[in-house]
């Protein structure tokens, strides 16, 4: 059998039947309603990878400062100074007052 | 007063995605011919249409409007039904023993008296059919582009996004490979 023209005659098939345009009924209508249905999913899916990204990052921070606290002892032992300096200043005007009186 | 295309795509590109509609019902048939050469099932031609329109959608800011829209479009078409053919590379094999009535008959006639074997006939064109269907994606793509379509190595090369003398080599290695098809066919029938 000669290949050669085998080949020849089987594209000389291919080139004469031309493939079909037709287009399914209404297939641009489904096109579209799949464009919008993404669309709303995109915008659930941003808002989703949105939300998750600040959890993430609120998890770390919180780790983080835990992370100080725990292994920071000399900011614990001074914790108690900086809480009475703190209680002392916001209550000095009371103190003050009572001074006075 | 009817639009432009590159009113439609601007008024797509400003969020109106309504605009996309005409265009998809513009140039939908093309669309369907292209995959019609590459899936033989209408379910998959469907899928690769609605593929080529998503994605069309999704980067219509890509489009510069300094080529035809229809030639964007085309692009984008070739190397979603060429993803298909990768992707769908394994599902394709079949055996020779598998030929029609017809086909079988239509390759006899060609071996005994070849003028006698007309490539108009329906067993010529699901036999070229099958023998595409065997060959790998590269070599598929580059045969219905060149052989069947008739396209430049040129054209291939800008619808492809392969270089001009990749395109040479893979359509050395296709016809290659279609004559090695072929001669497997030819063994295993008729030896």
């Amino acid at each position: 059998m000669n290949i050669a023209e085998l080949q020849k005659k089987l594209l000389a098939a291919a080139r004469a039947n031309a493939p079909d345009d037709r287009v399914p009924y209404a297939f641009e209508k489904r096109v579209m309603a799949l464009l919008a249905s993404r669309a709303g999913a995109d915008k659930r899916v941003l808002w989703t990878r949105g939300l998750w990204r600040a959890a993430v990052s609120c998890v770390a921070i919180a780790l983080l400062l835990g992370a100080w606290i725990f292994f920071n002892p000399a900011a614990s032992s001074n914790s108690t100074d900086l809480s009475q300096n703190f209680e002392s200043t916001l209550l000095a005007s009371v103190d003050q007052g009572d001074q006075a009186q | 007063m009817e639009r432009t295309e590159a009113e439609l795509i601007a008024a797509v590109l400003r969020g109106d995605p309504a605009s996309f509609e005409p265009l998809v019902q513009k140039y939908s048939p093309r669309v369907f011919a292209t995959a019609r050469r590459y899936a033989r099932r209408e379910s998959e031609v469907e899928d690769i249409a609605q593929e080529v329109w998503l994605k069309a959608f999704e980067k219509l800011n890509s489009f510069r409007g300094e080529a035809p829209f229809e030639h964007w479009l085309m692009r984008l078409t070739v190397r979603t039904c060429y993803d298909f053919l990768r992707v769908h590379q394994r599902n394709r094999e079949w055996a020779f023993s598998d030929l029609s009535g017809p086909e079988t008959d239509w390759l006899e006639r060609f071996a005994t008296q070849p003028e006698t074997a007309a490539e108009t006939a329906d067993a010529a064109k699901l036999l070229v059919g099958r023998v595409l269907e065997k060959l790998s994606p590269p070599a598929r793509l580059v045969i219905t582009l060149l052989e069947i379509e008739d396209r430049s190595v040129r054209e291939i090369a800008r619808l492809t996004g392969w270089s001009v003398p990749l395109v040479k080599v893979r359509a050395f290695r296709a016809r290659a490979e279609m004559r090695k098809i072929l001669t497997k066919m030819a063994t295993e029938k008729y030896l």
